[in-house]
């Protein structure tokens, strides 16, 4: 007897739930074969502005927490990721029609850059924080602080590997310091993102840290962009997007905004991308009362 | 000394009130009271849910929208109710409620502000030439009095509360009903405290001081309670009825004043006379407020949504229905970096 198809309902994840778009709508995803996989959430302006909140609420908790306790947080993710990897691998095979291995090798890249970036959690500060010279008798120490909220747009193509590796190099470095994002996954392969989202409901990171929409980026981005409570714009996938005029929708709230890259470098792990959604803190400690 | 006259008759007869009498009848005693609300038919709580929750889900499109966020602007009572209140943050209350956006001036004002009684003399001061009437855009000050919130204290302290309050120049008396009283079925005891506590309103020269009465509905148990709790601060008097302190969970819901607005509207019928209604506490974002608008013009009409009729006692609610009204005005979303700290 054959048994009914068990199919799943791929959902968006914000604030740590898995709600349908608000507005009822979903896309038809195809392989890279032209196969129908699935019906993905289309998101719509008002999940986005959904996902904006959760990622306010949640800003407190997770700047809050200690580098150290950070670092454990996301170091814990890439442990979920090796125990699903072959679920990885055979999503990102049916969306980028990639043999077993290149896929698996995407996998595993994707992990290895994860805990790269976890443990940068707890020594960031250390790298690009600094005792200032002063003429006075003072101390004078500035340390990087998160921005807050970042909106990301993650790399849309598949080429060069845009399912697994493009979205966890796009996420990790902007939550590393305590910022929360919300991210556009890539419209044609978001697979990968959706069960990543899965990891992360099951794993220590408090809810609305990490915000994930499928959908378009074209019909999302400028809501983002524009949205006043976005503390910044990270672009990296939205070369294909008319990205100029989100620059300039994004400096009206002065935000700090990344441009789109595109090639097999593209977002190559960097502590500058972990430095960039920083603010520097200042403080003058007066020497005469020690 | 009239007040002592008050606490002396409680046991025996009811303190005159007009409201009363001509409902009543001239025999105005607790067992007559008692048989009257014990009277009022019961509440059906799934029908009053159910229709609650049908008139939450009004699809509200965008000019409507515009209307129902200025006109929650203009019903709100902006509150600050802390042991840690402090004139600086009174004065930026009243700052707020005066120029609600500084981003636009059109905005605003509020209907009034509220605060305990001994911070009065500081909201008067800081309201200045916009202290007045909110019906003419000019904005109130509300004092909670009679040992707000519990209401645990005796009546001559609970007078002098309200009177202070009043001397200082509170235009509005939020005062809470004795609830131990009113569940223990002391009718009675509650009219009286109404009644002398409405007397106490009064000023020198001849004008009065609005009653709002708190019920406090989360600790009232249930509708039934809640609805003859509403008669009976409409009896002795109340100009408006009151959900909760804010202090109690669950505060205002929209079933409890929907039932509220049920009240006023079969008082209004019987006798013509409107009285007021002010959910209080729990109701956060502009949505929320906006079904509350709904289900008063729905249950007693347009002309009750006016400031001398019904009020928002909120102090968050304000923040966001200023960020909704951003949105419409510039076209893209705000963030509580562009509207005050409360």
């Amino acid at each position: 007897m054959t048994r009914l198809a068990v199919l799943k309902t791929y959902k968006l994840y914000i604030g740590g739930k898995f709600p349908r778009s608000e507005s009822g709508r979903v896309y038809e995803l195809t392989g890279a074969d032209g196969s129908f996989i699935a019906n993905v959430a289309r998101a719509s302006r008002k999940d986005a502005r959904d996902a904006v909140v959760a990622a306010r609420a949640a800003v407190t908790g997770w700047s809050g927490a200690t580098g150290y306790n950070r670092g454990q947080v996301l170091y814990r993710i890439a442990e979920l990721l090796e125990g699903r990897r072959a679920q990885f691998v055979d999503e990102i095979c049916r969306q980028e029609g990639v043999t077993a291995k290149q896929a698996g090798e995407q996998v595993d890249t994707a992990i290895d850059r994860w805990v790269w970036y976890a443990g940068w959690a707890d020594k960031y500060v250390q790298v690009a924080g600094n005792g200032n010279p002063v003429s006075g008798p003072y101390f004078n120490l500035s340390t990087p602080e998160p921005t807050g909220v970042v909106a990301i747009i993650a790399p849309q193509h598949p080429t060069p590997s845009a399912s697994l590796l493009g979205f966890v190099s796009a996420i990790a470095p902007a939550l590393v310091s305590g910022n929360t994002v919300v991210v556009v996954a890539s419209e044609k392969t978001p697979l990968s993102a959706i069960s990543l989202s899965e990891v992360l409901a099951t794993s220590d990171v408090p809810g609305g840290v990490i915000n994930i929409l499928t959908g378009s980026p074209a019909e999302i981005a400028p809501w983002l962009a524009s949205h006043a409570d976005v503390n910044a714009l990270d672009l990296l996938g939205a070369g294909d997007l008319d990205w100029v005029d989100l620059q300039i929708d994004a400096a009206e709230t002065l935000k700090r905004v990344l441009p789109p890259e595109a090639g097999p470098d593209a977002a190559s792990p960097s502590i500058d991308r972990i430095t960039f959604f920083t603010e520097t803190k200042t403080v003058w400690h007066t020497k005469g009362m020690i | 000394m009239r007040r002592k006259k008050t606490i002396v008759t409680l046991t025996t007869a009811l303190a005159p009130a007009e409201r009363a009498l001509n409902v009543l009848g001239t025999d105005l005693t607790e067992k007559g009271l008692r048989r009257y609300l014990n009277g009022i038919a019961g509440v059906d709580a799934v029908g009053l849910e159910q229709r609650a929750a049908a008139l939450g889900t009004r699809s509200i499109k965008t000019t409507s929208k515009r209307w129902a966020l200025d006109t929650i602007i203009s019903l709100i009572d902006l509150t600050t109710l802390e042991g840690a209140d402090t004139r600086g943050k009174v004065r930026s209350l009243a700052a707020k409620a005066i120029t609600p956006d500084a981003s636009d001036p059109d905005c605003g004002p509020v209907a009034a502000i509220c605060v305990y009684g001994d911070m009065v003399p500081d909201a008067v001061a800081a309201l200045g030439a916009h202290h007045g009437a909110p019906d003419r855009g000019k904005i109130a000050v509300a004092a909670v009095a009679t040992a707000f919130p519990s209401g645990r204290a005796s009546l001559p302290v609970k007078l002098s509360d309200t009177s202070d309050a009043v001397a200082a120049g509170a235009d509005e008396i939020d005062m809470v009903i004795d609830r131990g009283a009113f569940l223990a079925g002391n009718y009675g005891r509650v009219f009286d405290e109404i009644v002398a506590v409405k007397e106490t309103c009064r000023r020198e020269d001849g004008t009065s001081a609005h009653l709002k009465v708190i019920l406090e509905t989360g600790e009232l148990n249930t509708y039934d309670n809640v609805r003859r709790a509403s008669w009976l601060a409409i009896l002795a008097g109340g100009d408006f009825i009151k959900t909760s302190t804010g202090k109690v969970s669950p505060a205002a819901t929209l079933p409890v004043t929907l039932l509220m607005l049920e009240v006023v509207r079969d008082w209004y019928k019987l006798t013509g006379q409107k009285i007021g209604v002010k959910p209080a506490g729990g109701i956060r974002s502009s949505k929320d407020a906006i079904k509350y608008l709904v289900t008063v013009a729905e249950t007693a009409g347009e002309e009750w949504l006016q400031p001398h009729l019904f009020r928002f006692g909120a102090s968050s609610l304000l923040n966001d229905v200023l960020m909704q009204r951003q949105k419409m005005t510039t076209g893209h979303y705000s963030g509580p970096d562009y509207v005050t700290i409360d």
